[in-house]
């Protein structure tokens, strides 16, 4: 039972962050139809700019407010600069450009940052809470990784639901010849949600980081979590893309808590293909959707 | 324009254009020195590998982010028989490793015919993160990260005592390359090929053309894993050592980089491609210990040019280095006829 506990605990945490990596990976393909193969190295290289920041001085809030800065100015820039310029071609060139981006930017890290593995600071303890003498298998910062993430996803759903930026986003992104004819300035709103799933990309770096450190390729495994998570949603849904998330979290806790932690990865991997071979598009997919 | 005519059929017309090309490569191998051997032996295998992809993904139209799982599939055949028995015949490992890669492939192809797009692209990836992690959970079979060694393939007595080591390598690898792309281009110019290409331009109509989606599908992933699995089991003599470390994701995504970069589709972008894969690194390496940087930079630097390259020929050459050529090519060609025609049409006028 107590292993049990720790593992749910485990799961639901890690589940969090790689809700934000999927929510930031739906955002994008919402919006352009892409998947961001750069989205992990990209939080990565602005999980680095936070800690050269911390470093040099800054408090963590501050380094904090910086990632996500930097975040939101790459990602924007990444689409206004390189994807645009590929969008009209075919879906494979997208895909081998933020390949490219992410090898690119796994390579660039060591070079400015150095290579060696680095700890990341917790802006609270890691240690587990007690009340009285039970010990309650959770930490502060677990406490805080599950509430940003939760505060997040309400400030996005408010932004999306809520505010004319959101609604233009959403027009941009449902139908862009409709969406342009009424006004909207989709290149404008495409550039503005690859810069906000950017932020949130860097949210998950620096939230996880403390846990597996930092290093050029720390994010890999990741991304690759929580795609599976935005699959298993079904791309399409942001709510898919966090239950599917918190099901792989708690799927690969329990595989690498009761079968070996060196099986995780595997297990990712089963989960994944049950899930697909019952449900080919997703888990939250409501109608046949559009084909890559 | 006319030049030489090649013979219509298709078997002669290859066997014409892959035989002197083998003997020509085998010669080169003779000028250059041990490390180039060795290049040109690693750029046989990778083409084989980019090779296989390229009817996958190129002209069936599946993307695979995994492939560099399949390679493992083969190169841990390989490693394995020869740990079980070191004399085990050289040829008979190729043959095992394309058959378990194969069937390894068969089923992934299964699973891979129900998904489109990026579903199929997400299991593809988590295939490439996740199978290599099953060589450290059985260490004691596998060799966990450590690995298992694999002593590099002896060349036969008739050959000379001092035929040095790299030029057996790259002969063996240059034969099982011209072999598979003559294969291949076969097959891509026939029947399977026409229905590969037909299932990716238009499902339904294929469907409606009697052909079974699902079944070649399937065929077009056995193929393509039977080619992973000859290029894993030479990589493994190549590096001399199979460990999980050599089979993550990266090389699964630069085999797929290596095929759009050389141009998505053809066979001869797939050598392209194999290339640069292999020597753009090889050049940058060198010119960075040439400039005494620090070492962080110098063991970076070709990573990040190769990623650099990548943005760059997706946003100058969408269509890779063949698809480029064959249209500047291909322009010229027209062109030449074009002006042919009007002078024709002037003198007949005249």
């Amino acid at each position: 039972m107590r292993t049990f506990l720790i593992l749910t605990v485990d799961g639901v945490t890690n589940g969090f962050v790689y809700a934000v990596v999927a929510l930031a990976l739906v955002m994008i393909w919402r919006a352009t139809r892409v998947v961001n193969y750069a989205q992990g190295a990209m939080a990565m290289f602005t999980t680095y700019i936070a800690l050269f920041a911390i470093t040099h001085g800054v408090t963590y809030w501050l380094a904090f407010v910086i990632a996500l800065g930097a975040g939101f100015l790459i990602g924007a820039g990444v689409e206004r600069v390189l994807v645009r310029p590929v969008e009209s071609r075919p879906p494979l060139n997208v895909v081998i450009l933020t390949l490219g981006l992410l090898i690119f930017l796994e390579a660039l890290a060591p070079m400015l940052f150095g290579g060696q593995v680095k700890s990341f600071p917790a802006p609270f303890s890691r240690n587990d809470l007690t009340i009285g003498t039970t010990q309650l298998y959770v930490s502060p910062f677990d406490i805080f990784v599950v509430g940003a993430v939760l505060l997040t996803m309400v400030a996005l759903l408010l932004f999306f639901q809520r505010t004319t930026i959101g609604l233009r986003m959403r027009a941009a992104a449902f139908g862009p010849e409709i969406a342009r004819l009424l006004g909207v300035r989709v290149g404008r709103m495409l550039a503005l949600g690859w810069g906000l799933a950017a932020l949130l990309g860097a949210m998950a770096g620096l939230l996880i980081a403390p846990a597996i450190f930092l290093y050029p390729n720390n994010m890999d495994e990741i991304l690759v979590f929580g795609f599976t998570g935005a699959v298993l949603g079904g791309l399409d849904s942001p709510v898919g893309a966090v239950v599917g998330a918190l099901l792989v979290g708690l799927g690969l806790s329990y595989v690498g808590g009761y079968a070996g932690s060196d099986l995780e990865t595997m297990g990712g991997l089963i989960i994944l293909i049950a899930v697909l071979m019952v449900r080919p598009q997703g888990l939250f997919a409501a109608r046949r959707q559009r084909e890559a | 324009m006319t030049g030489i005519r090649l013979p219509q059929a298709t078997l002669l017309r290859h066997a014409l254009i892959f035989l002197p090309l083998a003997l020509l490569l085998l010669a080169l191998t003779y000028v250059v020195d041990a490390f180039t051997d060795y290049n040109i032996a690693g750029i046989a295998i990778f083409a084989i590998a980019a090779a296989g992809l390229t009817i996958l993904t190129g002209i069936n139209g599946q993307l695979s982010l995994g492939h560099g799982a399949l390679m493992a599939v083969g190169a841990y055949t390989t490693s394995l028989l020869l740990k079980g028995q070191p004399q085990f015949p050289f040829l008979l490992t190729l043959l095992a490793s394309i058959v378990t890669a194969g069937l390894a492939g068969g089923i992934i192809g299964v699973a891979a015919a129900r998904l489109r797009g990026p579903y199929l692209a997400g299991a593809t990836l988590s295939l490439a993160v996740g199978l290599p992690q099953i060589a450290i959970h059985f260490g004691g079979l596998l060799g966990g990260n450590q690995g298992l060694n694999v002593a590099p393939p002896a060349a036969p007595a008739a050959l000379g005592g001092d035929f040095p080591q790299e030029r057996w390598l790259a002969w063996i690898a240059i034969v099982a390359a011209m072999i598979t792309l003559f294969l291949l281009a076969n097959l891509v110019r026939g029947g399977t090929g026409r229905t590969l290409r037909a299932v990716h331009d238009n499902e339904t109509a294929a469907r409606l053309a009697g052909i079974d989606v699902a079944r070649v599908q399937v065929t077009a992933f056995v193929i393509s894993a039977a080619c992973a699995g000859l290029s894993g089991s030479l990589f493994a003599y190549w590096v001399g050592i199979t460990a999980p470390t050599g089979f993550g994701l990266q090389l699964s995504l630069q085999l797929l980089s290596a095929i759009v970069i050389g141009g998505l589709g053809s066979l001869w972008g797939a050598v392209w491609g194999s290339i640069i894969l292999v020597l753009l690194p090889v050049w940058t390496s060198g010119l960075a210990s040439n400039l005494n940087l620090s070492s962080d930079i110098t063991n970076n630097l070709p990573l990040a040019v190769y990623g650099a390259v990548l943005i760059f020929a997706m946003v100058v050459l969408p269509r890779g280095i063949q698809g480029t050529a064959t249209s500047l090519f291909g322009g010229a060609r027209q062109l030449y006829l074009k002006r042919r025609l009007n002078q024709q049409t002037v003198e007949v006028e005249s």
